[in-house]
């Protein structure tokens, strides 16, 4: 990298020496390699946080730098966890009927086949192995797959609705369409993905039954802030340079990128299909610590909730993606798994169990319309930055651009 | 003299309403000309047409020296073909710094993949710098382009436009909320640009044209009224009759 | 032949009485009342058949009870007494319909129906006939219900027959027709005649003359009629098939090897194919010092090293002989299969199949008009659902994602109604316009709060919108807990409309369209003709001017949003009628109502309604062609959106006026 870029985005140094300092601090504090003061199952969730702060940085990217409002990036998400459960589950499944076949002949590979797919098919009623799954015995072409199946979902799709020019509202609900037709596709049993039973045991990784879930946790947490890093890394090259004037010009005003001779419609394609391919690898490191994935995961509702984190980050900073992400998600956690104490008011008594969703909706238009720079809005506080005095007007004519109160940097 | 812009019988209708009928229009390489006439002319239309926006219903518009077919182009197509065009509002990009709008303006490969891994050399630093000069606005590269005034803008736009390096240029209302000596700043610099490229100027201002000393193309509903020397064309009565008959 | 004749004769008889009865009371006039005038009608058919009737045997007992049944009044008593072993013999060879009581018999004479007096046991014997001759006296009975005077009866004995009427059931019914008067009864005496005549019936001309005479009659019963006649079973033949062919079978045309193998092995004209379980148990019954024949068991995860150790085993002798590939082709080589009728009448199953392919065909036509009118039911639902979205959408260019809760506070709000007003019809009547107003209010509370500030920047209305809708969704369920609360219909919407067997649909659905078509109208006035329609499309077309010109904007886009949300209110009534009232039935319709906006085109209601209409008969069609999985259904339409999208950005309605420029 040239010595400009790191220079130029002070933000990303800072970043990885945070995650760095984290990912070893819940090291020495988990059960497996240290102290033990952070359970395996909170290691779990913080593993996974870092994951959904993975696609937080893919979700700034489509729409706090190119203004498109994706409402499907939780759908290539749920697409990458399901790739590479089909793996382990098969994987895990092999190993399990190996391991159990009674009788005295070694079993035929047909006859191995049958067994695998009787037992995870079973339950859906079938027992035989879907089209689908003829490649989940091999973990090179299934961790392919988790790239190449939403990368060409999101090619095709984008690749239509830009070439058409279907921009603003009418992208997102047509994404977010998408995203319900693909969760409504794989709720049925004959997808060949067990409908809405879904995938489950993924948190045991075939031909690592030795190494137990605290160490296991611990790994996936490594891989994942590996992940997260090399994505912001990625995300902050993108954005730092010509292309992200391009794109941040065209969430501003698209048309008049289009006559400074770039292809917009290129433009969008690349950075839609881009981010769902780290949506999806986000989402193949999730679901294993998850253990288990099904199609409610990804129905539209759960990329909205994706735009909710990114905004109340904010968006259009990298480093606001991922605070919204891991600060909502977390105090969500919190909240809905019963550990917020009970709020009286003498009258009532608030369960937040019941009200969280409540506050966070209510936080939500909030933020929108009072504190639209989000919690990032935090920080400029602190470094006295100052956004450029300009009456009021929006940045440009697009329905995605950044207002006034939110341009800085 | 070869024509680099023809325009020829074009057409084109907004429900119900002609708002260019049977058009013709051709300029020449490094020729000024401006097209005036009065509201609903079909000006802004005409230059919509040109860059690609507006398909016309008929009629065709040839481009260049291999007199290549615009209306099968893009807008991102036909600005590097070597169309540049200046709006009337000015507009840039206020969020990005005004190096970053030259930059991005700057002629270059503009394929995602290229603009991605592509990185101003030294070379590209200077010719910014250079254009940031050119226009007034040497000393203001690290600003936001919000922040700067009206007339600053307008010409950060036009330093845009050059450091696409046009063959045609089409400027709407250059001097449209612009101070007299902004003004003044303004014909000189499009008599000059005129001297290496085609210049089209959109202007309602007479003493402007005037002042641009060049042919002029007078719309009226849609079409040609009027074309020559702007005495030539004001002595027009046809001319006379739609600017003051009314 | 003869229990025809009988049968006809015994209804000749049987007329004369009914007849005698409707016309003026008289007594009867039977045949033999002038010889022995002592013993008159049924008595003296008794007396005459005395043994017979003692005695009952099936194959001669059939003239006596036709005689009997001739005989006048209290004959049907003295047949069903009879059947149903309440009749005795007394000593003296009379016959009574006996009572049991404590120390004897109650007795009643036959004829008359008087009181006789009672018996000792030791003096009556129990008359006690088999079950073939107490089916016999059944059918004769039949005869009695289906002439019986009150009509009521007569529906019954025909219902009962409908159920299971047999082959001896067709006489007395086809004698039964002639003399009913009741128009009603008639055509459905002949309706059944000729459903047992198809299913029952000896002559093969009446079979076929009963089929014809149908037409394509789309009645159930006629389809349950013709459908056993046309069922065949596969069969297989050394040589030309025999019986009556309904399609011969050719291996690799019409079935496969596998089929046909398996018709032999059915049929026991070949050996079963061998199993991979089969091959599999029999190998591991042959393991000998690790290896079977010879091969050891670690290669035999081979399918092919398997095959040869059971062949090496079957040499042996070892192990049964499995039909191996080339014999299991040539024994299917070597027969003729054919799909054969059950009903050995070729001329019956050809005009069965004639008239199942027209009343097929017929269906096929009225399930199309009943598939219309599901669509067309859906996509009123839809068009309500969308019209107050495509209000705030298309007029205001605002997005509101809490457009499903307001559907949903409607429905509660009909719910909460019920709960202090408990007559329905008053319930509803009250519920539509205070869900209006709660929505009404709502909308306006929301829109100056929220909206207000947002005009202008849709991405971030659709986001702060959606947060509303969370947080109402979540209130929804705090306050009426997460199970569905029941919304009930007046009962005069229950019930269905009923066309034929195929075509039907429910007044509530009905209802839904008329609201339907109210709002349109309403809409459509509003719009056209008062004030603020006027000012709504000035505002839409262009703010600043309508400013200018003592429009307030303001108001217009408060009133707007809350009329939006108003209607939306009043959809979540009628949608709730029909469907569970939970905290998320509005957002079960918010994607479908956007499609409905988006698809039909923004800003025009005329839009509105052709997207609600094509979505609407999209998704009831898919589901038609896929009838098994709705959710598949779902998925193929907005995949068909998402593409429909792509040629028609802006929708159905704006496609035609910029076909209009061209």
């Amino acid at each position: 990298m040239k010595p400009g870029f790191l220079s130029k985005n002070p933000s990303v140094l800072t970043f990885i020496l945070i995650l760095a300092v984290f990912t070893l601090g819940v090291t020495f504090l988990s059960e497996a390699y240290g102290s033990g003061v952070i359970s395996t199952s909170m290691v779990k969730t913080l593993g996974k946080t870092l994951c959904l702060c993975l696609i937080a940085i893919a979700m700034d990217l489509i729409w706090g730098y190119t203004g498109i409002l994706s409402l499907g990036h939780f759908a290539f998400f749920g697409l990458g966890g399901y790739m590479v459960g089909m793996w382990l589950m098969y994987a895990r499944t092999r190993e399990i009927v190996l391991s159990s076949a009674g009788g005295v002949l070694p079993m035929t590979p047909q006859e191995l086949q049958d067994a695998i797919a009787t037992q995870i098919f079973g339950v859906v009623g079938a027992s035989e192995l879907p089209a689908v799954w003829s490649l989940a015995g091999s973990l090179p072409a299934q961790l392919a797959l988790v790239v190449l199946v939403p990368g060409i979902l999101a090619f095709v799709f984008g690749w239509l609705a830009f070439k058409s020019r279907v921009t603003g509202v009418y992208l997102s609900i047509l994404t977010q369409a998408m995203t319900l037709a693909l969760s409504l596709y794989l709720f049925q049993n004959d997808s060949g993905l067990r409908g809405n039973n879904g995938l489950s045991g993924l948190q045991n990784i075939p031909g690592l039954d030795a190494v137990g879930q605290d160490a296991l946790s611990v790994w996936f947490l490594w891989v994942s802030a590996l992940a997260l890093g090399l994505g912001y890394l990625v995300a902050a090259f993108i954005v730092s340079g010509k292309f992200g004037s391009v794109i941040r010009g065209i969430r501003d005003d698209e048309a008049r990128v289009r006559f400074l001779g770039y292809s917009v419609e290129g433009y969008k394609l690349f950075v839609f299909t881009l981010t769902a391919v780290i949506a999806a690898i986000a989402g193949a490191l999730y679901y294993p610590q998850a253990g288990i994935i099904n199609p409610a995961e990804m129905a539209p509702i759960a990329s909205i909730y994706l735009a909710v984190w990114v905004a109340i980050g904010g968006r259009g900073r990298l480093y606001g993606a991922v605070v919204g992400a891991a600060f909502v998600s977390l105090v969500s956690t919190w909240f809905t798994g019963g550990r917020a104490p009970d709020l009286n008011l003498g009258f009532y008594t608030v369960k937040w169990v019941d009200w969280w969703s409540v506050l966070l909706g209510l936080s939500f238009v909030l933020v929108t319309l009072f504190a639209p720079k989000g919690l990032a809005g935090l920080v400029d506080l602190f470094q006295g930055l100052r956004p450029p005095k300009r009456g009021g007007t929006p940045m440009g004519p697009s329905d995605g651009s950044l207002r006034e109160q939110e341009a800085v940097e | 003299m070869s024509q680099l812009l023809e325009v020829s019988g074009i057409s084109v209708t907004f429900d119900g309403f002609r708002a260019i009928n049977n058009l013709s229009f051709s300029i020449a390489e490094a020729e000024l000309r401006a097209v005036i006439g009065p509201n609903g002319a079909g000006k802004t239309t005409f230059m919509d047409i040109v860059t690609g926006k507006t398909r016309p219903n008929e009629g065709r518009v040839l481009w260049g020296e291999r007199s290549v077919n615009l209306l099968r182009m893009n807008e991102a197509q036909i600005a590097r073909a070597g169309i540049g065009r200046k709006f009337q509002r000015p507009t840039v990009f206020e969020d990005q710094s005004v190096a970053e709008n030259l930059m991005m303006a700057l002629k270059a490969n503009r394929s995602p993949w290229k603009v991605l891994f592509w990185r101003a050399a030294a070379l590209d630093h200077a010719r910014v710098e250079a254009l940031a000069t050119e226009v007034g606005l040497g000393d203001q590269l690290e600003r936001k382009s919000g922040e700067l005034s009206h007339g600053q803008k307008q010409w950060l736009e036009i330093g845009m436009l050059l450091a696409q390096e046009p063959r045609l240029l089409l400027v709407d209302e250059p001097a449209a909320g612009m101070t007299l000596a902004e003004r003044e700043q303004t014909t000189a610099l499009l008599v000059e640009l005129a001297k290496t490229r085609a210049v089209v100027v959109v202007e309602h201002d007479m003493e402007f044209v005037r002042r641009l000393n060049c042919k002029v193309t007078v719309l009226h509903e849609g079409s040609v009224l009027a074309e020559g020397s702007l005495d030539h064309v004001t002595a027009n009565p046809q001319v006379i009759e739609v600017y003051l008959g009314r | 032949m003869r229990t025809t004749l009988l049968a006809l004769t015994a209804s000749l008889c049987l007329a004369l009485p009914t007849f005698a009865q409707d016309s003026a009371p008289q007594t009867p006039v039977p045949v033999e009342t002038v010889e022995a005038p002592a013993l008159t009608g049924l008595a003296a058919v008794l007396a005459e058949n005395a043994d017979q009737i003692a005695k009952p045997s099936r194959q001669t007992i059939g003239p006596v009870i036709a005689a009997i049944g001739a005989a006048g009044p209290g004959a049907p008593a003295f047949l069903e007494a009879w059947a149903d072993k309440r009749v005795g013999q007394r000593a003296d060879g009379a016959f009574f319909l006996i009572e049991k009581t404590k120390d004897g018999y109650a007795l009643t004479d036959p004829a008359t129906g008087a009181d006789a007096g009672t018996a000792p046991k030791s003096e009556i014997s129990e008359l006690k006939p088999n079950s073939g001759v107490r089916g016999l006296i059944a059918s004769a009975l039949v005869e009695f219900q289906l002439n019986d005077p009150d009509p009521a009866k007569r529906r019954a004995a025909l219902d009962s027959l409908a159920r299971d009427g047999g082959a001896e059931h067709i006489e007395p019914l086809r004698a039964a027709i002639d003399n009913e008067t009741d128009p009603a009864i008639r055509a459905q005496k002949e309706r059944l005649e000729g459903l047992l005549t198809i299913r029952y019936g000896i002559s093969t001309e009446r079979r076929v003359a009963a089929i014809e005479g149908f037409g394509s009659d789309l009645g159930l019963d006629l389809r349950g009629a013709i459908n056993p006649l046309l069922v065949t079973t596969r069969k297989a033949f050394k040589g030309a098939p025999e019986g009556n062919i309904a399609e011969e079978l050719r291996p690799g045309r019409h079935i496969n090897e596998e089929e046909a193998y398996a018709i032999l092995v059915a049929e026991g004209l070949a050996p079963a194919r061998l199993t991979r379980a089969a091959l599999r148990a029999a190998l591991e019954a042959n393991v000998e010092n690790g290896a079977v024949a010879g091969i050891p068991v670690a290669e035999l995860d081979d399918p092919a090293r398997r095959d040869a150790a059971y062949t090496a085993l079957e040499q042996a002798g070892k192990v049964p002989a499995g039909a191996t590939d080339d014999e299991v082709t040539a024994a299917v080589a070597a027969h003729r299969y054919a799909d054969l009728y059950a009903e050995p009448d070729a001329a019956v199953t050809t005009a069965a199949r004639e008239a199942m392919k027209g009343i097929e065909m017929k269906v096929g036509v009225m399930q199309a008009a009943d598939l219309g009118l599901d669509a067309l039911s859906l996509a009123s639902i839809y068009f309500l659902a969308a019209i107050g979205l495509a209000i705030t959408f298309g007029v205001m260019g605002v997005i509101n994602m809490a457009h499903g809760e307001f559907i949903t506070m409607g429905a509660y709000t009909g719910y909460v109604v019920q709960l202090y007003i408990s007559d329905y019809t008053t319930s509803i009547l009250v519920a539509l316009p205070l869900a209006f107003a709660v929505t009404f209010l709502a909308g306006v509370t929301m829109e100056r709060l929220v909206i207000r500030h947002l005009y202008k920047r849709p991405l971030e209305t659709l986001l702060a919108t959606f947060g509303i809708s969370i947080a109402l969704q979540q209130i929804f369920k705090n306050i009426f807990g997460t199970q569905a609360r029941p919304l009930t219909a007046p009962s005069w919407l229950d019930g269905a409309w009923v066309l034929n067997d195929v075509v039907s649909i429910s007044y509530i659905r009905i209802a839904i369209f008329v609201l339907a078509l109210v709002f349109l109208g309403i809409f459509l006035f509003v719009m056209k003709r008062t004030r603020l329609g006027l000012e709504v499309r000035a505002v839409t077309q262009n703010p600043s001017m309508a400013a200018s010109m003592g429009i307030n904007p303001d108001k217009i886009n408060m009133l707007t949003f809350g009329l939006g949300s108003g209607i939306a209110g009043i959809a979540g009534v009628a949608i709730g009628l029909f469907a569970k009232v939970t905290s998320e039935l509005g957002s079960d319709y918010i994607v479908q109502s956007f499609m409905t906006v988006v698809v039909g085109g923004v800003g025009n209601i005329w839009g509105t309604l052709a997207g609600a209409t094509l979505i609407g008969t999209l998704q009831k069609g898919i589901e038609w062609l896929n009838p098994s999985n709705t959710l598949a259904a779902q998925t193929y339409m907005i995949l068909f959106i998402i593409v429909f999208i792509q040629f028609r950005p802006r929708g159905i309605i704006a496609l035609k006026g910029r076909a209009a420029g061209d």
